[in-house]
């Protein structure tokens, strides 16, 4: 299969590291990619895909998925959560160590890698836990961890309370050049708090979490970061107090690196208000006030946040048709993604080259990973999308497991028609939803 | 029907009309209490059913009453634990309700928006008898009812049913756990509809980020909020919302926001009446004397709020025909 030959010919190539933008053919060969050039003449045993009138681009990457696997199978597994995957563009994913048990030790690292191998979908890289058992407590092993495969360290879905332990986290981490990526909250100052303070939380009666929850964490790690000259890796940032701070620290030369989500983009806290309720708004971070949707976009738009990470979460409806108290964190974001952050791009906040960057080069350069580029020689993790399809998002028809979107029913536009993970098409659009 | 709504789940979503045609029906509701007979066959054959999530009385009997009233057959069921740590979620609970074929379900429950999960869910209609911190849409309205038929007696009008208008240009103070308080949304809701205008008042660790955006004045100083009022309605201080901590103790709460007789005799206008949802903590937000005094209309809630409740269910369990042209 990957000693085919393979020409994408006739689409618009956006390959930021590059500089790429324009027609061009794509030519893979052994699973890699062989040239990128205009005008190639295509051999005849040769396969020709035809991307005229889209966007052919590096594989996605995204920094922040949970796959659920070892241990909440029945909302989603490596191979359902790879499938969501490369249908969203991605050929890379990282997985958050929040599985049942934790990523604190190489066993399930090499469990969820020989998951993702099995699967053979998208590439999978392993996130382990910054603390054993992410309980805040000790130390995981960051060594074995790094060895047996895993970009960075995270406790994520939890803060790292003491402080004590997160600069030894960010010392440690150090000797084996693992960023620490960080979920920044003040558990004192969320309190019972289940969306953003403000006006639409006070309307709806629902406990509020204040934007300075985040910021004071952030604020918090940055000095840590500075003490130690340790890696740090702020999480789905929220909020305009936290784009201050990691400007302000990037300006200054620290060893920051900032994620933002598309939902965190797209959507405000009176969106909550608007839906009645509806627990497909409700995640952690929570939805922020147009106030921080705009600093996120700005902050976007000038590298201040490096790219964009889903924070993929599925849940069944086990966790999600209850109270909006009680109804747990996150939504699932691998398959609406693209179309969702295509939006910033036709609001104007954002420009092509840097949507696709965001997606790209700069996931890949934050935790190091390998791909992010077109680059000859590479293996060919390719995404074509058509920035102009228009589908209606149906959370039934998700190849995910899990159903949890604040878009269904949602009119979406732009979406990926092929993934190519190695050379191997790992994902094509229906002709019907074409 | 309540105009557009086949569910009440809060003032918010209802129009000016809409509110006015609820409380105008409460006023022949009123009239029907207060018969020697209280018994209308309205909704004879309609079931209603009371699913309180949440210890209350109060609310609870009342729903009662005004079923009962109607000739409606009403059931409650109690449960004083929250559906998760029962082990049956709230959908499950309300599936099983709506398997006996309610006409009405009336839901009081810790969590904001957990009749709205319901509405969305079940065929019945759903009445919201207080979520959470969000609403208690009849606490509300009865509240208006109150307030509108003191402002007509005021106006020289005693002998005739409540004139809705007069609460327009009307200020009304709200003092204490607003954050907490469905009450007072609703009521911030309401009286915003009927062009009323609220003052809120209580120490800003009880003054929820962003309320002004409801059309509120904040005030932090008991004075500055009651004086020239034409109401005060006081909020129930909780002992529990003392941990939290919103306050340093109910001894200090009261010094400064609690109501007495030399307050109300310094600080408010000699027609300006005193609410209270109920119930009260004496000596906390109010002082004995003031809530059994002339100004309390407290026990006219009460009574209002069985009218109201009457009207709510007749509209929307679908009275057959007009209940004040059925004599008893």
């Amino acid at each position: 299969m990957t000693s085919e030959t393979i020409f994408i010919e006739g689409g618009r190539v956006i390959d930021p590291a590059s500089g790429t933008d324009g027609v061009r053919t794509v030519v893979v060969r052994e699973g890699r990619i062989a040239e990128v050039g205009e005008r190639i003449e295509r051999p005849r045993d040769a396969r020709a895909v035809d991307a005229r009138g889209r966007w052919v681009v590096p594989g996605l990457i995204d920094l922040h998925v949970h796959l659920r696997e070892p241990g909440q199978e029945y909302k989603e597994t490596v191979e359902t959560g790879t499938r969501a995957a490369v249908a969203g563009g991605f050929t890379a994913v990282c997985a958050m160590p929040n599985t049942v048990p934790v990523n604190d030790n190489t066993s399930v690292t090499e469990l969820v890698l020989a998951r993702a191998a099995a699967a053979g979908l998208a590439r999978v890289h392993p996130v382990g836990a910054i603390s054993k058992g992410s309980k805040g407590e000790d130390l995981a092993e960051y060594g074995e961890l790094r060895a047996a495969g895993c970009v960075a360290v995270s406790d994520d879905g939890k803060p790292v309370a003491s402080s004590a332990l997160m600069r030894r986290a960010l010392e440690y981490a150090l000797v084996f050049d693992l960023p620490v990526a960080v979920h920044e909250e003040d558990l004192g100052l969320v309190g019972k708090g289940v969306m953003n303070e403000g006006p639409a939380a006070t309307r709806l009666g629902l406990k509020g979490a204040p934007a300075a929850s985040e910021d004071v964490m952030v604020l918090r790690d940055l000095a840590l970061a500075e003490l130690t000259g340790g890696r740090l890796h702020v999480q789905h940032v929220s909020t305009a107090g936290s784009v201050r701070a990691v400007r302000e620290a990037k300006r200054r030369g620290l060893r920051v690196t900032a994620e933002v989500t598309p939902h965190h983009l797209a959507l405000t806290d009176e969106d909550v208000a608007r839906s009645r309720y509806d627990t497909s708004f409700k995640m952690n971070p929570p939805l922020r006030s147009a106030a921080d949707v705009r600093a996120l976009r700005e902050a976007l738009a000038d590298g201040t946040l490096d790219c964009i990470a889903t924070d993929h979460a599925p849940h069944s409806a086990v966790e999600k048709d209850l109270e909006f108290d009680a109804a747990a964190n996150g939504i699932v974001g691998l398959e609406t993604a693209f179309a969702v952050c295509l939006g910033l791009v036709r609001e104007g906040a954002l420009s092509e080259k840097r949507l696709v960057e965001a997606f790209t080069a700069s996931a890949a350069r934050v935790f190091a990973l390998p791909g992010g580029a077109l680059a000859r020689g590479a293996p060919a993790d390719v995404a074509i999308l058509d920035p102009g399809l228009e589908w209606r998002c149906e959370p039934a028809r998700f190849l995910s497991k899990s159903r949890n979107s604040p878009w269904k029913g949602a009119l979406l536009v732009g979406r990926c028609t092929h993934t190519f993970v190695g050379g191997r098409l790992v994902h094509e659009l229906s002709k019907g939803e074409r | 029907m309540i105009g557009r709504h086949r569910h009440l789940t809060g003032l918010e979503p209802l129009s000016r009309d809409e509110i006015v045609s609820v409380l105008q029906l409460a006023t022949s509701m009123k009239e029907v209490l207060r018969r020697p007979i209280k018994k209308v066959p309205t909704l004879r054959g309609k079931a209603v059913v009371n699913l309180f999530f949440e210890a209350s009385t109060r609310t609870r009997t009342s729903f009662e009453t005004a079923a009962k009233v109607l000739s409606a057959d009403a059931v409650n069921w109690t449960s004083s634990t929250s559906s998760v740590t029962k082990g049956e979620t709230l959908v499950d609970t309300a599936r099983n309700i709506e398997a006996m074929h309610p006409d009405v379900l009336v839901i009081r429950h810790p969590a904001s928006g957990a009749p709205q999960l319901v509405a969305d869910r079940v065929s019945c209609s759903v009445v919201s008898a207080g979520d959470g911190a969000h609403e208690h849409p009849s606490q509300g309205l009865l509240d208006l009812y109150t307030l509108a038929e003191h402002f007509t007696a005021q106006a020289g009008k005693q002998d005739g049913p409540p004139d809705f208008g007069t609460l327009a240009g009307k200020t009304v103070a709200i003092v204490g756990d607003v954050s907490h308080s469905r009450v007072a949304r609703s009521n911030l809701h309401g009286l915003g509809k009927l062009g009323a205008k609220v003052r809120l008042c209580g120490p800003p660790t009880m003054i929820p980020q962003g309320i002004e955006a409801l059309g509120a004045t904040v005030h932090h100083q008991l004075r500055a909020a009651v004086e020239g009022a034409d109401a005060v309605m006081m909020l129930r201080i909780q002992h529990e919302r003392i941990g939290d901590p919103l306050i340093p103790g109910t001894r200090e709460y009261s010094k400064f926001w609690g109501l007495n007789e030399k307050k109300a005799a310094e600080w408010l206008t000699p027609s300006c009446v005193i609410l209270h949802p109920g119930p009260i903590n004496r000596g906390v937000e109010l002082s004995p004397e003031v809530a059994d005094g002339e100004r309390s209309v407290i026990l006219d809630q009460v009574e209002n709020g069985v009218a109201v409740r009457m009207a709510i269910l007749y509209l929307l369990a679908g009275g057959a025909q007009e209940p004040a042209a059925e004599r008893a």
